[in-house]
């Protein structure tokens, strides 16, 4: 090696973590990424449908905010979304890989659904709240309570574990559909008699309120309390948790049980609070959306309204412009996935930079 | 019960063309959660090049030879294709995988349900080329039924599965590429190619996976498109855990999975609801494989060390 010094291959560039960007360079990254992206779109859209894309972007805008129906609805899939993020964050924050939201989000609704059919109209309005209240906090708990402890005892990999228990979850509801519709249909009627209460004749508001408190208080769990300090220890590095003497297991099911509660909260909004009855679809995907949520916003709950409100928006738009268009509803998911790498790769640009190799000057 | 058997290996492969792609992947320490859109993709890569032959060439002068090569291979560049997506984003832009591949899952699933929008669901008369097999078979009896009945693909899922079972555990390569998976610093110190490691068992391995949604199409559904082909690649990840990231066991666990997957149809006696919570079993079985490994706790049966994590060479 040392004799062909002056054949030595010095690649063109390296790369090397920078410090962290001042807020407004990092924002500024991020928007020019979403421009790229919406530009790619726009080609894509171009080439796929031969339409103006300045035309479908407008149609974008209007299935987003056209009326004050699609605003509500805007708005109802924001805090859903938003409030499956923040039950994802906690975990995240401590690198446990919660990939079991849409499970736990499911059997939550199912724990409300359950209380719904059975006891409602039977007991009193108020016991009957509490009780799916209970119900479907509880349940969203458990679920995320056995990966949970599977972690903590003999440190089963969680993004597996909590995969499948997505899947156990769906089989769960299915059952359920199957039993208790006496149709066959598999659709079971919407019981809103039985709903969560509804502010003035605005159905959407209380769900909005209920999620913007909750992101609120998990802002504060996170940034000032003493265990949300101990959760982004045990994330930053699980061996300086126990040289300082946090208890790393009992952190991992502590901060699962708020993980699946407010899981279980997000089912019950969906359920009680939104559709009144309960699918296979219900959280729709939304446990893996929120991960992308949660991780774009770096677990800030206040930045997650903004990138959650980017991916509903993306989803409202593209529905309406596959209805206007008579393009199939698929392009939503195509525009949304091509966004998703911009914002996801962008992050590359935050914490590394790339620095050119000058020739004739002295490496290290 | 002879039929139920070769329909649980017939799907049973579609899993292990999923699983062994997911393997391959996985050993060299990226967790793919985008395999499920890979297969999509793939899947719809393959229909959509049959389709493209087929109106070029016309009803009357289809090569069945093509007719299979040419899906085939659209399959393995699509779904190597989105191997590569994912490899750039996490290897070359180290991002994260989980986010990464869930991210690429929805893509996969938009794209693919995009293509098949365009050319129609119906593949019937291509998949007559894959599940094409050998006259003998039909004298044979249950022997023939079992073991020379199916189509091309099915072959193919198990030579795959072995050569990479023998690749992984008996050649240079393959230690290469688990010592890449294990512990990526020292593979680097020893002089292996992380990077190119990670992007060619990734690539090779998303191809191999989206050959798994191409079998489940044409050979398994006869043609039929169906849209639940993301939710058979999630069953493909959980058989990489169900058999401990082996290909060779997988092809055992495969038609397992293939038979629990469809038993519900098969056995008589039991009512819609008991169909639901059989359909668990899979997922179920699953979660037991991965506890049990977990508390043993023997080398030998673990995911790789550094699955999932990104590797820096100046961040030690």
């Amino acid at each position: 090696m040392a004799k062909s010094s002056d054949k030595v291959r010095t690649p063109p560039f390296h790369i090397v973590k920078r410090e962290p960007l001042p807020w407004y360079s990092a924002l500024g990254v991020r928007v020019a990424a979403i421009a790229a992206a919406l530009v790619l779109c726009a080609l894509v859209i171009t080439v796929l449908t031969q339409k103006n894309p300045i035309e479908v972007y407008a149609a974008m805008i209007d299935g987003a905010f056209g009326s004050t129906s699609r605003i509500w609805n805007l708005l109802q899939n924001l805090a859903m979304l938003l409030c499956v993020s923040l039950a994802v964050t906690p975990a995240f924050k401590m690198k446990f890989w919660n990939i079991g939201a849409e499970g736990q989000v499911l059997v939550g609704g199912l724990a409300t659904v359950y209380v719904m059919l059975f006891l409602g109209g039977t007991i009193p309005t108020p016991l009957l709240l509490v009780l799916m209240v209970a119900a479907s906090i509880l349940a969203g708990i458990v679920w995320a309570l056995l990966p949970a402890i599977a972690k903590a005892l003999w440190n089963t990999n969680e993004t597996l574990f909590t995969l499948m228990m997505n899947y156990i979850a769906i089989q769960f509801v299915a059952f359920f559909l199957k039993k208790y519709v006496k149709s066959g249909s598999g659709v079971l009627t919407p019981m809103p008699e039985y709903g969560l209460p509804v502010i003035g004749d605005m159905p959407y508001l209380l769900n909005i309120i209920i999620v913007a408190v909750l992101t609120i208080g998990v802002y504060i769990y996170l940034k000032h309390s003493k265990q949300g300090y101990e959760i982004s220890v045990v994330g930053e590095s699980e061996n300086t948790a126990k040289y300082v003497g946090i208890n790393v297991k009992k952190v991992i099911i502590r901060t699962l049980i708020l993980s699946g509660a407010l899981c279980g909260v997000a089912g019950l909004l969906l359920v009680g609070g939104t559709n009144h009855t309960i699918s296979t679809a219900t959280a729709g995907g939304r446990g893996f959306t929120a991960i992308m949520v949660s991780w774009l916003a770096k677990f800030n709950p206040f930045v997650m309204i903004v990138t959650s409100f980017l991916i509903v928006f993306l989803e409202r738009g593209a529905e309406q412009v596959s209805s206007v268009f008579r393009i199939p509803s698929a392009i939503s998911d195509i525009i949304t996935g091509i966004i998703l790498f911009f914002i996801i790769g962008c992050e590359f640009f935050l914490q590394y930079k790339i620095v050119f190799t000058k020739h004739g000057k002295e490496n290290e | 019960m002879l039929t139920f058997l070769v329909s649980a290996i017939r799907l049973g492969m579609t899993f292990l063309l999923g699983s062994t792609g997911e393997t391959i992947t996985e050993k060299s320490g990226h967790l793919n959660l985008g395999t499920p859109g890979v297969m999509c993709v793939g899947a719809s890569c393959g229909c959509y090049a049959e389709y493209l032959y087929f109106s070029a060439v016309g009803a009357f002068n289809i090569n069945p030879v093509l007719a299979v090569l040419i899906p085939i291979t659209a399959t393995l560049l699509g779904a190597a294709l989105m191997g590569l997506l994912f490899c750039f984003m996490t290897v070359t832009l180290r991002v994260n995988q989980n986010v990464t591949g869930l991210a690429l899952t929805t893509f996969g699933v938009g794209l693919s349900d995009y293509m098949i929008a365009q050319t129609g669901i119906i593949y019937t008369k291509g998949s007559r080329y894959f599940t094409a097999h050998l006259e003998i078979a039909d004298d044979l009896g249950w022997f023939g039924e079992i073991f020379l009945s199916h189509g091309i693909l099915i072959y193919l899922a198990i030579v795959i599965a072995l050569v990479t079972s023998f690749v992984l555990n008996k050649t240079k390569v393959g230690l290469h590429l688990r010592a890449v998976g294990e512990n990526p610093a020292t593979a680097d110190a020893a002089g292996i190619n992380v990077s190119a490691y990670r992007y060619a068992a990734t690539c090779i391995g998303c191809g191999i996976s989206g050959l798994g949604g191409l079998s489940f199409i044409m050979d398994y559904l006869n043609g039929n498109w169906e849209y639940c082909i993301d939710a058979i690649g999630w069953l493909a990840i959980a058989l990489v855990i169900f058999t401990v990231w082996k290909p060779n066991l997988a092809i055992i666990g495969s038609i397992i999975f293939g038979g629990l997957y469809i038993a519900s149809t098969y056995i008589q006696g039991f009512n819609m609801e008991a169909k639901e919570i059989f359909k668990m079993l899979p997922y179920i079985v699953t979660v037991i494989v991965l506890l049990f490994t977990s508390i043993r706790n023997k080398k030998k049966n673990q995911p790789p060390q550094s699955l999932g994590l990104n590797y820096f060479r100046e961040e030690r």
